[in-house]
């Protein structure tokens, strides 16, 4: 069985988010010492803290905004030492109706879901390149597979990131790095807060973790964390647009 | 939402939000009206509601600090006991006291400042919290202590989160050699010897008795008495040598719906406590019990609490001061036994010392704990038993009680008044307040 001992040090950016939180945890349960990146330095500590006294492993944190000038290239160059595996949780739902009324709204979920972490996983894929191996680990979403009328500013964001992250794993196929890419479908978090999700499409943020570890050790290449959402996905993509415009999913 | 406690009575329709970290504090606390913090809901009755707003802590569930040396762990109040065994047990490590369930945040083990079967000799939760910080109704953030703020300590621990919200706590752990316990079981065939039984354990870390309510006349507080120690390594058998630090098995057997209201009845509870009896006679002689099972039996039955009915029940909880213990202890086991009110858990149990907290609930004497289906009466019942507790010196745990009278709880909490007054100095009245302290006036 594969395993991920060739794995020895993470990086999770995002790490302060409720998924990010639990692929942290399950990556530092498999004894894989992290690098936590996230924008808030108190609850970046917060999170290093739990995971250090659970089990263990050394946890170095981050301070990191994938809004920032440069596209997350200083960060990226100046991580040391180049971790063996790169995980990116960052998204922002945001409100579909505030993005379509307000561009500087829909910008903001635009840059954070796509622009920010695919620049980001860019700058990281050029030094795993150079070294030749590594896992890059993008956390994107099936509201990416189609535009929807309910969250389109949203699931655009994210089919660009998807796009990315498809493209950099054919460019980086022949070199030794590896990129998943994994869609969760609805998860019960902080951002889905008080939103109806039902239940038997909905996972927990441990779900994704335990996905996560997986496709690392595994080398998969697209996961979508509950297989239903596969056959969703694929049976929303196979409606015919004609009708697909006139639905309300 | 409508919210409940334990006991699912009474339900009461309450404003919700979740804390995940200081950083929300400032918008919780600038809404409108009083909040009160609610860990996994573990109190009976209404302790962790609301109407305003009911302030769920599940959120804080991070582990700040553990220091080896001195067995110290820090984490935030949301963090379940559940969760510290299973992350300490296979360390070697144990908490200090643990209540009858573990699934209970830190949080809520602090604000009722609970008691676990080594209360005669450890005393509460509370005495073994070293420091925790509390988000007062200024909106700032205070690190107490015994040396802090000692006051606003005091009156936080066993304080039903009525001086504020927890937010993180520290507190020492016990090594453990391993996760088993070495248990007895002695049967008494009534209350005087059950009483002695207990005065004849001191020794024993843990002990507590099980009462079979139904039992009367001569055998009125018939019981057996559980007692139990820390099992060293060296003791365990063969059989449990190889993995001497075991966490508990996963699995537990759940409760799918609320059972009829009639299932448990006189007879049917009668049955089963001679039965239960017999067996606990039968099972007599010291014997390596796993931690879980020993501290944790209901647990291993998820949501029990349905097999009372879609109604509920209520718990009641008293302490009886030692002088009084018998007679009172008499007259409320007479009573509830002349209801014929199927008590299926009657829990008896000898308190050490009372503790600092000055709201905490135990006092040297016995503690006597009843679960009542809520039909006709049953309030009624409560109250007559409230009234043998309160002629007796007693008084009832917050954490349970679902109907004391305000004069009765002022007169069985003596320090109420010191209390009030560092809510007072700390504004807390204004923004910290549940259904019980509505009830009770506090």
């Amino acid at each position: 069985m594969p395993t991920n001992d060739d794995i020895g040090l993470a990086l999770v950016i995002g790490a302060t988010s409720d998924i990010g939180r639990a692929i942290a945890l399950g990556l530092a349960r498999e004894g894989c010492d992290l690098q936590l990146a996230g924008r808030d330095p108190a609850r970046l500590k917060a999170e290093a803290d739990d995971i250090r006294v659970r089990t263990g492993v050394a946890v170095t944190e981050h301070v990191c905004d994938v809004l920032d000038e440069d596209g997350g290239a200083g960060f990226a160059e100046a991580l040391d030492p180049c971790p063996d595996a790169a995980v990116c949780v960052v998204g922002l739902l945001g409100d579909q109706q505030a993005s379509e009324r307000d561009g500087s709204a829909a910008q903001l979920v635009m840059r954070t879901n796509y622009v920010g972490p695919a620049l980001l996983m860019g700058a990281l894929a050029g030094r795993f390149e150079a070294r030749g191996s590594g896992v890059l680990v993008g956390v994107s979403s099936v509201a990416g597979d189609r535009g929807r009328a309910a969250n389109y500013v949203y699931g655009s964001a994210k089919a660009g990131f998807t796009a990315f992250l498809s493209g950099l794993r054919n460019r980086l196929a022949a070199s030794g790095v590896h990129v998943v890419t994994v869609k969760p479908g609805f998860v019960r978090t902080r951002m889905t807060e008080g939103m109806r999700l039902p239940g038997p499409l909905t996972g927990a943020p441990e779900e994704v973790a335990r996905a996560v570890v997986e496709a690392i050790r595994r080398r998969r290449d697209v996961v979508y964390v509950r297989r239903v959402w596969r056959a969703i996905m694929l049976a929303i993509r196979l409606v015919p647009e004609r009708l697909f415009k006139r639905m309300r999913i | 939402m409508e919210l409940s406690g334990w006991g699912r009575y009474p339900v009461v329709d309450c404003g919700t939000a979740a804390l995940r970290g200081p950083e929300d504090l400032g918008g919780v606390l600038a809404r409108r009206g009083t909040l009160i913090a609610r860990g996994q809901g573990r109190s009976y009755a209404d302790a962790a509601l609301n109407r305003d707003l009911t302030l769920s802590t599940l959120g804080l569930g991070r582990m700040r600090a553990f220091d080896a040396d001195t067995g110290v762990l820090t984490c935030e109040a949301g963090v379940g006991l559940d969760d510290i065994l299973r992350t300490f047990v296979p360390r070697g490590w144990f908490p200090p006291v643990v209540p009858g369930t573990k699934f209970v945040t830190v949080g809520g083990m602090i604000a009722a400042d609970v008691h676990g079967k080594n209360h005669h000799r450890d005393g509460t939760f509370g005495a073994h919290v070293e420091a925790l910080t509390l988000a007062t109704a200024d909106g700032g953030i205070r690190a107490c202590s015994r040396t802090q703020d000692a006051e606003l300590f005091r009156a936080t621990l066993g304080g039903m989160g009525l001086t504020g919200v927890i937010l993180s706590a520290s507190f020492r752990m016990q090594p453990i050699e391993t996760s088993f316990v070495l248990a007895e079981t002695v049967a008494a065939a009534d209350l005087d010897a059950a009483m002695a039984v207990f005065e004849a354990s001191h020794g024993w870390p843990y002990s507590v008795a099980w009462i079979d309510c139904l039992a009367r006349g001569r055998r009125l507080g018939r019981s057996l008495v559980l007692r139990g120690a820390p099992m060293r390594r060296r003791a365990l058998p063969a059989a449990l040598a190889p993995r001497p630090l075991r966490p508990a098995p996963e699995g537990r057997v759940r409760v799918p719906v609320d059972a009829p209201s009639l299932l448990l009845n006189r007879w049917s509870v009668g049955l089963f406590n001679g039965l239960y009896h017999r067996r606990g006679r039968a099972h007599a002689g010291p014997r390596p019990v796993h931690f879980d099972p020993f501290f944790f039996p209901l647990d291993r039955i998820d949501g029990w609490n349905r097999l009372y009915g879609r109604r509920g029940f209520v718990q009641y909880q008293c302490v009886l001061p030692a002088g009084e213990s018998a007679a009172g202890l008499s007259a409320l086991l007479g009573r509830v036994s002349a209801a014929g009110q199927g008590s299926f858990l009657a829990v008896l149990k000898r308190f050490g010392p009372a503790g600092e907290g000055l709201m905490s609930f135990p006092v040297e004497g016995y503690t006597l704990a009843l679960d009542l289906p809520l039909r006709r009466g049953t309030l009624a019942l409560v109250d007559a038993l409230d009234g043998i507790t309160h002629a007796h010196g007693g008084r009832v745990y917050f954490a349970k009680d679902a109907c004391c009278r305000p004069e009765r709880m002022r007169e069985g909490y003596p320090q109420h008044a010191a209390f009030d007054a560092i809510r007072n100095a700390w504004g807390a009245p204004r923004k910290f307040a549940s259904e019980l302290s509505r009830r009770l006036e506090l």
